[in-house]
């Protein structure tokens, strides 16, 4: 039984090699050397979604565009002279280059990380800029960017409630607290970036990612180390540290073949906004946000109506008294995780197209993940949408009177405090606290 | 390949103050989770608070350490109290949830405000261990040991070190065998059970973290005397389950586990990267770059914890009987 297991772990490793040794044959870049920088607009906020390219007369090239915390990162494969040009027109509305000779530089290069300075300034000197991002600009709180956040934070509750519905639907099936939740979010972006760099659409690589994340890391997973374990009688806290160990591995693989840089597809980088009403997005924002509800509606309505869904439902209530009345427990299992699996793989997709795609995306947004499960009530399907949601909402609307780069604060603030005064959640039910 | 190099690089390692100070934190670990079934996950915001109580009165107010110490300990009570008050009446997954998110609060919180008194994302830096490194009592012409290749400044760390795990391994030898406990292991067994002994669990639980809270602390106060140095971003929680790879490996509710776990973990985990680094440069291997070595560790690490926990929950010198891991 044991000497099983393990060759059952080994043959889910070589899985997860063999997918990424694809990936390592790319010519790989010496970690380390890289241009580096942040774009802050004039008021301090920082300004997302500007397109920068670095090349050489070698015929290198890479780009990126910096991200909800204005950062971005080009890694170069070694130290020399770099043409290096910052597209002004995704630059948001009402900011341009202090200085325009800026958009386009030759820089030396010695190696190492070499810091990009980009003053910014309001006014439309520089570019033909017509269109806006994010961020607002302007001193004190305005109507505009109280509604410009309740959007945003609802764009992000969309992308929240794809994560912590899938966390959700395993927990209330089989009581694991799944730390590696956040790695399937991580694996769906780099399985699409994946296909996308060999070559795919990123419409076509998308759709492609979350079927095979799906298979793979979800009826996979659970066939290969979570069923044999629950056969095992493993308690639920060692099963939660096997769920830890489990990340780690995944995420550092991930790492180790895709490098320590953030990653943007192909297509659709460097979107320009547009103006709908009082807020402002992209294209693939909205396009990405209606999917995804499209994904979550559906998801609530199979839970609701369908056979295996209400199965679903007997198995979080009681396992055993669903086995008892036929139901196919270890069947209901398996599909819950191929569902879990591809929502996340698509969160992953969302997430990368966004902003980017970064070895460890998974483990920074699994915390709000968990916030928004615990607010909504750990292991109910509406608990988890609303919680992420409220989680989302909150995120966004915090960053009025703290700090951008603390916002995360807030949301596991509100998780202690909800946990203070109403254990079971939202939606949760008295005795699940226990 | 220097062999001989490697060995002794590793063996530094597997001894030195990186290893005492996770051997701290695996101690008060070992009374909160192998004794009394507390799934803490925030271990690194204790040892986190430590450094930065060290930090903020040597650096930031110019105060003496000797009195930093004992502050350091009083936030380390303040932060068990805080965690705890809310926590300590929840289900185990809860628990663990709740700490992990709140070391993480703890991290973003004191890189982010305060950058006057707690240096910001730079974190404080400075000649924090001072006054301890001018107690040094070895003399001014040191050399180096044989085979353990540390320097003068921090041969005097680790004897204290290994100094200070020697006394809190026995603290904690009689405070195991105290009728206090006997209470808490029985809690951790079946909480039920000593509820309707008419034991207050809840203030038995609190004590027990308390008490682990302040061992950890110690690694953190280390941390800070040593590297002279406290930076946010160095308190990530990956630290926490690195602590509980290595309880989970010497086995938990042993008073010897966290010692032999960490000597074993850091020596692995060293031994690998030496290994793998000098065989890059040599030439053995040429499908990695030194920069993988960092992430092959991590990996193998954590397959290391996932085999642990299936195979062998109890560590090596654990005892299965005794370790009731499934707290629901």
């Amino acid at each position: 039984m044991q000497r099983r297991i393990a060759s059952r772990i080994g043959m889910l490793l070589v899985a997860v090699v063999a997918l990424f040794g694809v990936a390592a044959m790319a010519p790989a870049s010496a970690a380390g050397d890289a241009v580096i920088g942040t774009l802050t607009g004039p008021d301090g906020s920082p300004v997302t979604g500007v397109a920068i390219t670095v090349s050489n007369e070698a015929g290198f090239s890479g780009s990126t565009t910096s991200d909800a915390q204005g950062n971005f990162r080009v890694e170069i494969p070694e130290g020399g002279t770099y043409a290096i040009e910052i597209d002004v027109t995704t630059l948001p509305a009402g900011i341009s280059l202090a200085k325009p000779e800026d958009a386009s530089r030759e820089l030396l290069i010695l190696g190492g990380e070499k810091k990009l300075l980009v003053p910014l300034v309001s006014g439309e000197g520089g570019g033909t800029a017509e269109s806006g991002t994010s961020s607002g600009s302007g001193s004190g709180v305005t109507g505009q960017q109280v509604v410009q956040l309740l959007a945003d934070g609802i764009m992000l509750g969309i992308l929240i409630a794809l994560g912590a519905l899938g966390l959700n639907l395993v927990f209330g099936t089989t009581g694991l607290t799944n730390f590696a939740h956040g790695e399937l979010i991580t694996l769906g972006a780099f399985v699409a970036l994946l296909f996308n760099t060999a070559g795919l659409h990123i419409v076509i690589a998308a759709p492609l990612s979350v079927i095979v994340c799906a298979v793979v890391f979800g009826w996979g997973q659970n066939k290969v180390l979570w069923k044999p374990l629950r056969k095992r009688k493993t308690g639920l806290i060692a099963a939660m540290i096997v769920s830890i160990g489990l990340a780690i591995v995944l995420r550092y693989t991930v790492s180790l073949f895709f490098g320590s840089g953030p990653k943007t597809f192909e297509q659709y980088a460097g979107q320009a906004g547009i103006n709908i009403g009082p807020f402002s997005t992209t294209p693939k924002q909205l396009v990405l946000a209606a999917i995804a509800v499209v994904l979550l509606a559906a998801t609530v309505i199979w839970v609701q109506r369908s056979r295996i869904g209400k199965a679903t439902r007997a198995v979080s209530d009681n396992p055993a008294l669903a086995s008892a009345t036929g139901i196919d427990v270890e069947r209901v299992i398996a599909v819950v995780w191929t569902v879990a699996a591809g929502l996340a793989a698509y969160a992953g997709i969302y997430l990368g197209m966004t902003q980017n795609s970064i070895w460890n995306m998974g483990q920074r947004i699994l915390l709000v993940l968990f916030a928004a499960v615990i607010l909504g009530g750990l292991g109910t399907v509406y608990g988890a949408l609303v919680g992420a949601l409220v989680v989302g909402v909150f995120i966004q609307l915090t960053t009025l009177v703290i700090p951008p780069e603390m916002k995360t604060v807030g949301a596991l603030f509100l998780m202690i405090l909800i946990l203070l005064v109403r254990p079971q959640g939202l939606l949760g039910r008295r005795e699940r606290v226990g | 390949m220097d062999w001989a190099f490697v060995f002794s690089q590793t063996l530094t390692q597997a001894l030195g103050i990186t290893a005492i100070i996770y051997c701290l934190a695996a101690i008060g670990l070992n009374l909160q989770f192998g004794y009394t079934g507390l799934l803490n996950f925030g271990v690194v915001a204790f040892v986190a608070s430590g450094a930065y109580a060290i930090g903020v009165i040597v650096l930031t107010f110019e105060l003496s350490l000797w009195l930093a110490i004992p502050v350091a300990m009083g936030v380390a009570v303040l932060l068990s109290l805080l965690l705890g008050i809310p926590t300590l009446r929840l289900r185990a997954d809860y628990l663990a949830i709740v700490t992990i998110a709140a070391s993480e609060l703890l991290r973003l919180t004191v890189r982010t405000v305060l950058p006057d008194y707690l240096g910001g994302t730079q974190g404080l830096n400075g000649k924090i261990g001072q006054q301890f490194h001018d107690l040094n009592p070895l003399p001014a012409d040191f050399e180096s040991l044989p085979v353990l290749t540390w320097t003068r400044q921090d041969l005097w760390v680790v004897i204290v070190g290994w100094g200070l795990i020697a006394l809190f391994s026995v603290l904690m030898l009689l405070l195991v065998r105290s009728p206090w406990g006997r209470v808490v292991k029985g809690i951790r067994e079946d909480e039920d059970a000593v509820i309707s002994l008419g034991k207050n669990t809840f203030a038995y639980k609190m004590q027990s973290l308390v008490v682990g809270g302040i061992i950890m602390a110690f690694g953190g106060i280390l941390w800070a005397v040593a590297k002279q140095s406290v930076q946010p971003d160095t308190f990530v929680p990956d630290f926490t389950f690195f602590v509980y790879t290595i309880l989970l490996l010497g086995g938990a509710a042993r008073i010897l586990g966290p010692i032999a776990g960490t000597i074993i973990f850091w020596f692995l985990l060293a031994g690998i990267g030496e290994f793998l680094g000098q065989a890059i440069q040599a030439g053995w291997i040429d499908f990695l770059k030194p920069t993988d070595v960092g992430a092959i560790r991590f990996i193998l690490m954590g397959l290391g914890l996932m085999m642990l926990m299936i195979f062998r929950p109890q560590g090596i010198f654990g005892d299965k009987k005794e370790l009731a891991l499934d707290a629901r």
